[in-house]
Parts: structure tokens; sequence; C-alpha cells
């Protein structure tokens, strides 16, 4: 059995310890908004929050995240608002079919509690995020103004 | 089930299995089957019972139901893939209804009870760019009747003449002595009416919602990771299948190796072998492909087992070097004008394979049951899906309940049933038993219907006076049509393949079509905007020829092209993306342009490219005009979405699109060799929406079709070099990171 922090509550599942941590969200635990796109860890679909770092699931032994603090796009939002990332998601209707997106969304909140205000360099860096409906476009405002009310959040 | 291929290039694979066109189910006895079938076509599984049962709605039209609470469900017929049409179509509905927008729900319309309705809801299918082009003038005309006889219903309450009264907001006013009713208070008896008719639509001038932005309702979920997609279905005692296809395009299973073994998994519950496929079914997914990598499949590739891109493209030149071959369009005399020209311009271009690649591979969920089957899928055209269940299944359609799920993508590929078909057939070996068969990614870029290659073949003829007087195209390709639909090919022409050249606009009084049908082993398919993928690359990129051979400006060659009355709307949007870029203004110095227009779906569509070549063939885009004329726009903001979206779709098909064939199979597996762009490559992208009005086009795909010519007409500006094959990648060129 592994013991599992997942989103504050604590799981114990019985699979092989090298289950990819994504199926055993998505398939043992019926957390279903993290994707499954590539298995090789290049589109970023499956990405979630590890001790609260950006990673991604797919190529993630869930042996290795036992015990570590896990948070998904269930989870993201606290309380019926929705997290900053998400609602300059929705001002700026930056999702299409939106597949891909709780996968970027995660790795948006992971740079910008690493960087209140990123460069475009550090954006494209973190933003390895395959979208194939290609809402690239949006991406980058979106991230901006959601940097802008959480800076303004901390100064509040 | 899939009959043995023939094996030769020239010959279309006759497996039936990869011939299921979207089509529309037959007529049947609804009435009879249904009592055979007891009724209810569900098979209790965990489901949402219909809205159409909730809470006293009341139906008026097939189109809406109305609430005592003054809510309005609008139902939904076509998939909504992330194009916005969810809202576009209901607010279609919702501007001849006069109703409070803000109190719209929407649902999709229920497979089944399409079919069982006579299908009363038009067609699903979700391609064409066909959403709201195709069901504007019903969902308005629906909007109306419904207002109508809303107001009817108050009227009959009052006692007073319908014509008395007015409708707006979901209320419905007697003007005269300015009483109330709410169109929650009325729907009962007003669904009780009958249709009105001669409904007169509104003026485009007394709109008040379409072409106003209008948030779209399915994102509030999609920010949240809500939705439901195909890939998320759970049910039951679900199980799931990994998949496993013969590699070689129309092959045979011949055997399985290492079953023993993999049976003795954990979590493995059964091994299905089907004609031309293995699949593995376990109790989660990673335990099910995990175990189908571990067996041993022996496979027959049918004699298809050497094909290769190299010889794939070879037998497109052999129609390229035919004598005689099918003309789609005979203006003048091509061959002799360009034969006797003063000066003559000829190349050659090539397009390749390419895979849809949406993001959520390919899935689906069944159960069989003995006569009846339910499926869960992600489908452009849910009647296709269960035309498609019920024909794998061997049950009436009528047994089949169908489930639209959010699709993760589409682009075309999930019109195709494959997914759906496979689904059937390995939950047909567990009866009973839902299972989720998943493809992973690698299948999925390996098992497609591939956009077609193509090669054009282009010849023109100047006069003295450096004017265009003949001009000569012939493409070889493969037919998609002939594929799904045969019968519909006649004399071995197919119109679809032509098209930007058929139907050119531009006004060369010889023009000759020509087309020499390749059909390979490949599967083909549609892939967003289809053939207007690549033929506005051959036309637009050899008119860039055609100028500089002439001395001309690339934009006023067009421009002298388009000066007919009937080509306005293509030189309308040229100029529109011209005056965008400041095309007469000279370039920032090391700066360079390229432009390209196209027509398609309805809609016009331009396109302006600038940008410079740096060291090492980097290219370093400054940006992308595209402005369309869909004739009306519905969600300006959706509208845009759908523009930025296209330009990076076929930026990436450009820059890095290829798919390879070796051995017979295709050489990609993932996203590490089928490239696609990331956002730090993404351009500035200005969209330009130039509605004129008077007609209704698509946008889906239009605003694709110019874009790559553009690009490539702007590195020939750059390099002096004529890019006539994609992808750009395999000429050395590269993409910088956007400024």
């Amino acid at each position: 059995m592994i013991t599992l922090n997942i989103n504050g509550k604590t799981h114990r599942v019985d699979v092989e310890p090298d289950m990819p941590l994504l199926w055993v969200l998505r398939d043992e635990l019926d957390l279903k908004g993290t994707k499954y796109g590539c298995g090789i860890a290049l589109c970023g679909s499956c990405t979630v929050h590890v001790d609260g770092q950006a990673v991604r699931s797919c190529a993630t032994a869930v042996a290795s995240v036992e015990g570590k603090r896990i948070t998904t796009i269930e989870a993201l939002a606290q309380g019926p608002a929705l997290h900053p990332v998400q609602q300059a998601w929705l001002d700026a209707e930056v999702p299409q079919c939106g597949y891909c997106h709780p996968g970027i969304i995660m790795a948006v909140a992971d740079l910008l509690a690493k960087h209140p205000n990123p460069s475009d360099t550090q954006i494209g860096e973190a933003l390895t995020n395959i979208c194939r409906c290609s809402t690239y476009a949006r991406i980058r405002p979106a991230v901006r103004a959601a940097a802008q009310v959480m800076r303004d959040g901390q100064k509040g | 089930m899939p009959t043995k291929s023939n094996g030769t290039l020239s010959n279309r694979r006759t497996t039936a299995a990869r011939r299921e066109a979207p089509t529309a189910p037959a007529r049947r006895d609804f009435l009879k089957t249904i009592a055979a079938a007891g009724g209810a076509l569900c098979l209790e599984l965990a489901l949402p019972p219909l809205a159409h049962a909730q809470g006293g709605g009341a139906e008026v039209t097939v189109w809406l139901l109305v609430y005592p609470d003054n809510t309005v469900l609008m139902r939904v017929a076509r998939s909504e893939m992330g194009q916005g049409s969810m809202t576009g179509l209901p607010m279609l509905i919702a501007e001849e209804l006069e109703c409070d927008w803000n109190a719209v729900r929407v649902e999709y319309v229920p497979v089944a009870e399409h079919i069982r309705r006579d299908r009363a809801w038009g067609s699903m299918s979700t391609g064409g760019s066909m959403s709201i082009r195709g069901s504007h003038s019903y969902l308005r005309s629906a909007g109306a009747a419904a207002r109508e006889m809303l107001i009817a219903a108050a009227a009959q309450q009052w006692n007073v003449d319908p014509a008395s009264c007015r409708a707006a907001n979901s209320v419905i006013t007697h003007i005269a002595s300015n009483r109330q009713l709410t169109y929650g208070q009325v729907a009962e008896a007003a669904s009780r009416l009958t249709l009105p008719k001669d409904l007169k639509l509104k003026e485009p001038k007394d709109w008040t919602l379409i072409g106003k932005p209008v948030k779209r309702l399915d994102l509030r979920d999609k920010v949240l990771g809500k939705p439901v997609f195909a890939i998320d279905v759970q049910l039951p005692g679900m199980l799931h299948a990994s998949l496993a296809q013969c590699p070689v395009f129309g092959g045979k299973l011949k055997s399985v190796g290492n079953r023993e073994a993999v049976l003795k998994r954990r979590g493995v519950r059964n091994i299905v072998e089907l004609p031309d496929a293995v699949a593995v079914v376990a109790d989660n997914w990673w335990r099910a492909d995990q175990a189908l990598q571990q067996l041993r499949p022996e496979w027959d590739g049918g004699g298809n087992g050497k094909a290769t891109s190299d010889s794939i493209r070879a037998f497109l030149m052999a129609g390229i070097a035919e004598v005689h071959v099918p003309v789609a369009r005979n203006d003048g005399d091509a061959l002799t004008v360009i034969a006797r020209a003063t000066r003559r311009v000829e190349a050659e271009y090539y397009t390749p394979l390419l895979n849809h690649a949406t993001m959520e591979p390919q899935t689906c969920t069944a159960v069989v049951k003995g006569e009846r089957v339910e499926v869960w899928a992600a489908t452009q055209n849910g009647e296709a899906t269960a035309a498609a269940a019920a024909a794998t299944a061997g049950v009436p359609l009528a047994n089949v309940e169908v489930h639209k799920m959010q699709l993760g993508g589409g682009f075309g590929r999930r019109g195709f049933q494959d997914a759906p078909r496979y689904a059937v057939l390995v939950a047909r070996q567990m009866p009973g038993t839902p299972v989720k068969t998943t493809w992973s990614r690698a299948e999925d870029m390996q098992h497609c219907y591939f956009r077609p290659v193509s090669v054009a073949r282009m010849s023109a003829g100047l006069d003295d006076k450096g004017r265009m007087v003949g001009w000569r195209t012939r493409i070889a390709a493969p037919s998609i049509t002939a594929g799904l639909a045969p019968d519909r090919v006649k004399n071995g022409l197919d119109l679809q393949a032509c098209s930007c050249f058929a139907d050119s606009p531009y006004a060369v009084p010889n023009m000759r079509v020509e087309y020499a049908m390749r059909n390979t082993h490949v599967p083909v398919g549609y892939w967003r905007s289809v053939y207007h993928s690549q033929n506005p690359y051959f036309r637009e990129c050899f008119l860039d020829e055609v100028a500089a051979a002439a001395g001309k400006d690339p934009y006023a060659l067009r421009r002298e092209l388009l000066a007919g009355e009937k080509e306005a709307r293509n030189l309308r949007v040229l100029d529109a993306a011209a005056k965008a870029a400041d095309w007469t203004a000279k370039a920032p110095a090391g700066v360079f342009r390229g432009i390209a227009v196209a027509d398609g779906y309805g809609s016009y569509a331009a396109s302006v490219v600038e940008l410079s070549i740096e060291k090492d063939m980097l290219i370093s885009l400054k940006r992308v005009i595209v402005a369309v004329d869909p004739g009306h726009v519905v969600n300006p903001d959706s509208a845009r979405a759908q523009i930025e979206g296209n330009v990076i779709f076929a930026l990436t098909a450009a820059l890095y699109g290829e798919i390879t064939i070796k051995d017979g199979r295709v050489e990609q597996n993932n996203f590490d060799d089928y490239r696609m762009m990331l956002l730090r490559e993404c351009p500035k992208i200005e969209s330009v929406l130039a509605p004129s009005g008077g007609f209704w086009g698509g946008m889906g795909e239009p605003p694709l079709m110019p874009v790559t010519p553009a690009l490539v007409n702007a590195i020939a500006a750059a390099t002096g070099k004529r890019i006539r094959s994609l992808p750009l990648a395999r000429h050395g060129f590269k993409l910088a990171a956007a400024a």
C-alpha cells in the first residue's frame, strides 16, 4: 500500500510502485481533471503540483511521491472563488476544447508562485505545454493578468 | 469485417472497416422497435436523466424548453470541440426568441432521441465549418416560432390579438394594458400550439445578440477541470483497454504470442483478438497498456509492408507524368496559350501526410448487453457514431444509445468512427461490462485518417505585356471521397481535391485544372480545412512566382486578377489584410512580407506574414495578419479565437508537420518526432474580422487557408528561395522564439 496526500486528503492505494501518478489519479482515485496526452512528459496535460512544484504526472512513479503534498486541478481553487490563474483564463476566454488547460493552469500557478512578475523568456521556458487548439496567443496576456492580481493581492 | 488488401498502391484498399463514412442512419420503424426493446434504451448505468424530463420544462419547438422559473434550456445538435458552437448556436435561437440570455442553459440533443424522433434536429455533423452556416436558418426560425407561440399563448390568456403584444427579455407585454406574463408562465400552453408559418426573421440591423461579444458558456467548467471528456468517462464496473492495430494499414493479425504470461499480469482481464488488431483489457489503463506491450502480435502486412514515403511520392509523380487524366476545369485553351506564351513559369509543389494529433487521443467507452449497445464518445457526428456502433455490433440502430462527451480536439479526426468501432468490438467480447478503449499516443499517431499527401504541377503563360494568359494545374493526390463513398467519385474526378483551382477566382482567360487520383494504402481523411490546407499553398505561392516573373508586386497582381464583380469578396478581404499590414508602405529594413488570399467553406480569408530571416535559417516572425470575411460574425471573440488557433495550426504544419511512411507504417510515435509549436514560438497574431454581411460563412477552417502561402511567400521575399515542399524544417529552417 502506498499512502498519498492528495488535495489535503490521505489516500491509501494498492498499486505497483512504478505506476505513474497520472493513472493512480485517474483510474484508481477518479480524479479525472488531470489529463493523459503523451505519456512521456512532453505535452504537460498531466501537470500537477508535488510539494508546490509543477510535475508531469505521466512520468512520475507513484512511489516517488509517497508522503508528499500533491495538488491537482480539482483543488487549485480554495473554496468557491477561482484561483487568479483560473479567473484570468476565464476573463480572457483562453480555452477552446479545454483538454490541455488543467495542465497549463497548474504550470502557470507554479510559475507565478516562483516568479510573481515573470519575463517573456521565463513564461516561454516554463510553459512548454502543448495546446493543439493553439490558444497560445491568449496565454501570455492571461499569465500577466493573473500575475498582476496575485501581486496586488499580496500587497493588500 | 476487414477483408484482405490486394496490396498494390494503385488500388484502393478494400478494407470495409476503414470506410465508415459519416452517414445518416436509415429511417426505421421506431415505434415498433422501441416497443420490442421495452421502451427504455438506457442500461441504467451512471447517467444523468435527460434534461427535458427535469423540472417540468415545456418544449416550445424541439430546440428549446422553457421552465416555470423562466429559464430556457436550448439544445445543440452539433458538437462543441472548442470552436464555441455550444454558445454561438444558442445565440442564433435567442436572437429571435427575445429571451433573457442570462437565463439560458444548453445541452446536447440526445442522439437516440434524435433518431427516435426522425432526425428532428437536422444534421449533427460538425465538419466543414458547418455549425453556424449550416444551421443559422432553422435555428433563427425556431427562435422566432417559439417567440410567436409564447406570445400567442399569452394573448389567448388575455383574450387579445397577439399583434397587440410584444416580447422582450423573456417577458410578454400587452401594450395597451401593460399586462405582463413571463415565458415561464405561458410555456406549457405555448407548447400545445401549432408551429406558426410565414415567420419573418429580423433584419441584421436589428440584431441585439448576433455580432455582439458573448461569454462562452462552457469555459468556467473548463478552467476547473470539470468537463467530462470521453477519456474521463467512469462507469460502475468499467474496465480499460489499450489497443494495437496492425501497424501496416490494411494488414491482419496473424497470431498473438506471450498470451499466457500477459493474462497472468496484475489487473489483466482479457486479451481481445480482432481481425486487424489486438487489445488488452485490464482494471486500469496503464496496466492494460503495459501488458499490451508485452504481447507479441504477428501481423500480415498484406503486401503493403514495403511502402515508403518515397514510393508514395513516386506513385504521385506517375500521376503527374500521365498523359491523360480527368479535367476539372477547362476555360479556353490553356495548353496552346502556354505553349505559345512569351514567357512561361513552371513549378512543382509537394505537401506531406499530416496527423490531426488531437490532445485527447482516440478513446471511446462501450457496453454491449444482449441486443443493446451504449457508447460514450468524443464525436464530431453523434448520428454517425450511432450508425457505426449499430453496424459493428450487428444490432438495429434503435438499440444504440450514444452519449456525446466533451471532445479533446477534433479538427476533422472525430468525424471518423474508428475509435467507437474498436470500442464496440472490444466491449462485445466482455458482454455486459463497460470497457473504455483508449489509444496510446503512439497508437493515435500511427493510426489516423491522415491529411492527404499531394503533388501539384503548375505552369503559366505570360504575354508580351506580362499578363497572365494561361494557367495549367495538375494535382496528384489521394481522394478522401473515394475512400468514404467511392460511388461519389465519377470518372476519376474528385472536385474537392481540386478545390482552390477548379473554383479559383482569378481572371485568367485560359485555365485548365487536371486531377490524377492516386489512392494509396494510407487512409486519408478530413484534416482542418481539408484540401484547403495545401491547395492554397500551391496556388498562392505559384502566383508569387508568376508575379516575380512578370516583375509585379504580389498584391498588385492579385488585385489585377480579382478585378471582376464575382471576385469582389476575395478582393475586399485581400485589401483588408493588406491595409492592416500597410502593404503599400515600405517594410522596415530586414523585414519581409508575404501575402495570400483564398476562399472556402463559405468564407474569404487573406493573410500577410511579416518576418526576417536571421543567420542559420532562423525565421523570426514579426506578425501574422489574418483577415476573414464570413459574411456575418455571430460571436466575435470566438471568431477571433478561431483565427488565432488556425494561425498556429497552419504554422505548425508548415514548419514541422510531416508523417512519414517506412515499411508500410507510420514512423512517428509522439510529440518528439511529430512536433507542435509551443507558446514561446507563438508570433503576434492580428485578427481582422471583416464581415461584409449578406451571407453566412464558416470560421473553423477558413482562417487557416492563406497562412502557409503568406509565410512561404515572405520567406521567398527574404531569401529569394522558393520553397516548394513542406515542412520548412526539411529545408533547414527553424523558428525563433517570439519577440
